[in-house]
């Protein structure tokens, strides 16, 4: 099979490309301007549709589908968020986006703008993101100089404004309704759903939110088409009705104990595997793998003998993680202990949770104390099954919680206890991992919780 | 969230703290920032981090101003300010540089807890403490999203990669002495 030509990463390593002139010298808004002179927003939107295009956020929501949620008719203003905070642990795909190749994110933008009607999209970055969020600013003003952005683009009575908008390092922003109450200036404590935002969102308002990732895939697919798009990954399974498939190509994070941890753009669908010995060249120091996290740290955890799942929207879940999430990979190996593993993810979640829910709030608190307790040896046996029950309890899905973070913050506790039960007894008999530990994960004074 | 817990000592150098008003161009800036939004309450993050980028704190009277540009009560800015940890009182400002050490996993991974308390060692300050000299902040981060790059900190809001390789860190710290 010939090697894939990366379509989103197709300007990486063209840094001319970050300037307005670079861009369109390659190519850049043809696109947009052949999109506002020959299609209507809502011929854009069915393009998308279409094309089975699905958020690459996390949750995998049909993108098109979400913008005709809309309401039809309504005369006042429409908003898109484009939620760039990207805080989703081990994830850093639109950190490559923004930085390399801006423009591809803008022509993404204004498209989506256009197709759902928006006057004003706000670009929310995470306040980590320093350099792209720079870069971004600098690719906006250039296209307001060149007529691209504010009144009357390319002379069609399309009009738009972007704004950046800095969050404050808070991983709740990246929640949609988190976002849009941090947008407005508030506490970014996530919305009861519904209504969802595409009724009533930012400033009250009927709004969408999209992944910088999502965007720039819509340049794409509305040059080339929805089939080009369906030609990519993989079609929706013939006995899931409810299975809306997992076309296109993802931009794969690895990183962990691997050789060459990196970023790479793969028709949907790799496998773990794949993604691990052939582009993170491997496990690092010549040693065999314990586990990895499939899709940032929300989505659990799966074992090395689980690494034949494939990496789309389906794939995670079929070794009980919770999706395929960022596609961000982590993988750890066979000297790092478990414990270690599970105390730094349940350390985050802890920190992170926004505490507007008081099953999340004390839950992810009182999983961290536990797991804590095990590390230090003075964990009891009868810890793995109050881990199990709490982690159980709190979440949307167990209706307990207004948001996701609680399941992103139980799934891993339930993926490690019940995937490592073995090792998590034999830590709490011998008070340290099978062959010790060489990760160096150990509580710091710098916890800090 | 917040960071810090309980009672802090003022750290020495928050006698440095200038008492208010706001410098006329933050004022001038967080009012031009109005007209991008539909209400005047999204202003609020931006307008203190136009405060904090200057003072390095947001003190007491700076949200009081902040309120009154944007038709708020004081205690609306500070329920969000007290939202982010990442907003400094007046007593615990940030020193010049805020060094913040990534450990979430991908950095953890790769010695993350130990650069940390390098570090801390390093600069003789517990982790949210600032140096004597009120040049460096040390902090914590959660996943700065520089993970192929691990261990990475941050300086302020800029990137640094594989902070484990001989002399990176004491490297990067001589230059925020010096900064």
């Amino acid at each position: 099979m010939a090697a894939f030509e990366p379509v989103l990463l197709q300007r990486l390593n063209k840094p001319e490309c970050k300037t307005l002139e670079g861009y369109r010298a390659d190519g850049g808004y043809r696109t947009l301007t052949r999109a506002l002179k020959e299609m209507s927003p809502d011929q854009v939107t069915t393009v998308v549709k279409d094309a089975g295009l699905r958020g690459r956020g996390g949750a995998g929501f049909p993108t098109g589908l979400k913008w005709t949620f809309l309401p039809k008719g309504n005369s006042g203003p429409v908003y898109l968020c484009v939620n760039c905070d990207e805080s989703e642990p081990c994830t850093f795909n639109n950190r490559y986006l923004i930085e390399c190749d801006p423009h591809q994110v803008l022509e993404g933008i204004i498209l989506a703008s256009y197709a759902i009607r928006a006057r004003v999209a706000y670009f929310y970055v995470r306040y980590e993101y320093g350099t792209g969020t720079r870069t971004m600013q600098r690719a906006i003003d250039e296209l307001y100089a060149a007529g691209l952005l504010g009144k009357n683009i390319l002379g069609t009575d399309f009009s738009l404004d972007v704004f950046v908008h800095r969050g404050a390092a808070a991983y709740i922003c990246g929640e949609e309704t988190g976002l849009i109450e941090s947008l407005e200036g508030r506490r970014a404590w996530p919305r009861i759903k519904p209504p969802f935002p595409a009724i009533e969102g930012a400033f009250r308002k009927p709004t969408i939110v999209n992944n910088p990732e999502t965007l720039a895939n819509v340049v794409h697919i509305v040059e080339r088409g929805g089939e080009w798009f369906k030609s990519l990954g993989v079609p929706p399974d013939p006995k899931n009705p409810r299975d809306a498939g997992s076309y296109g190509s993802k931009l794969y994070c690895i990183s962990g104990h691997v050789n060459r941890p990196g970023i790479v753009e793969l028709p949907m669908g790799v496998t773990l595997r794949e993604l691990l010995e052939v582009h993170g060249g491997g496990v690092w120091k010549g040693r065999k793998a314990k586990g990895a996290i499939p899709g940032g740290n929300s989505m659990g955890i799966c074992t090395e003998p689980e690494f034949d799942i494939p990496l789309d929207f389906n794939g995670p879940g079929k070794v009980g993680c919770l999706g395929l999430g960022t596609a961000a990979v982590t993988v750890f190996d066979e000297t790092t202990s478990i414990v270690d593993v599970l105390h730094n993810i349940c350390r985050f979640f802890a920190h992170e949770s926004c505490g507007q829910c008081t099953p999340c709030r004390e839950g992810t608190a009182w999983m961290l104390k536990i797991v804590e307790r095990i590390k230090r040896g003075q964990g009891r046996l009868e810890d793995l099954s109050i881990l199990e029950e709490v982690a159980d309890k709190i979440g949307i899905m167990p209706g307990t919680t207004i948001c996701g973070l609680a399941d992103g913050a139980g799934w891993p506790v339930k993926t490690a206890i019940r995937k490592y039960r073995d090792e998590f007894k034999a830590y709490l008999r011998e008070g340290t991992p099978k062959g010790g530990t060489s990760s160096g994960m150990r509580l710091s004074m710098a916890a800090g919780h | 969230m917040s960071q810090h817990h309980g009672p802090k000592p003022v750290s020495p150098h928050a006698a440095k703290v200038p008492a208010g008003p706001l410098p006329a161009e933050i004022r001038e800036k967080i009012v031009e920032l109005l007209g991008r939004y539909p209400s005047k309450q999204a202003v609020t993050l931006p307008a203190l981090h136009l405060t904090q980028d200057r003072l390095r704190c947001v003190p007491p009277w700076a949200v009081e101003e902040i309120a009154d540009l944007l038709d708020l009560s004081p205690a609306e800015v500070h329920d969000t300010l007290s939202f982010y940890g990442f907003f400094r009182p007046a007593t615990d400002p940030l020193g010049k540089k805020r060094l913040w050490i990534c450990r979430s996993l991908a950095c953890a991974l790769r010695g993350a807890d130990q650069i940390l308390d390098e570090a801390a060692h390093k600069l003789g300050v517990e982790v949210g403490g600032t140096t004597a000299d009120g040049a460096i902040t040390l902090e914590l981060a959660e996943c700065i999203g520089a993970c192929e790059a691990a261990p990475a900190c941050m300086v302020d809001d800029e990137h640094f990669h594989h902070i484990d390789q001989d002399g990176v860190l004491d490297k990067l710290v001589g230059e925020l002495r010096q900064a």
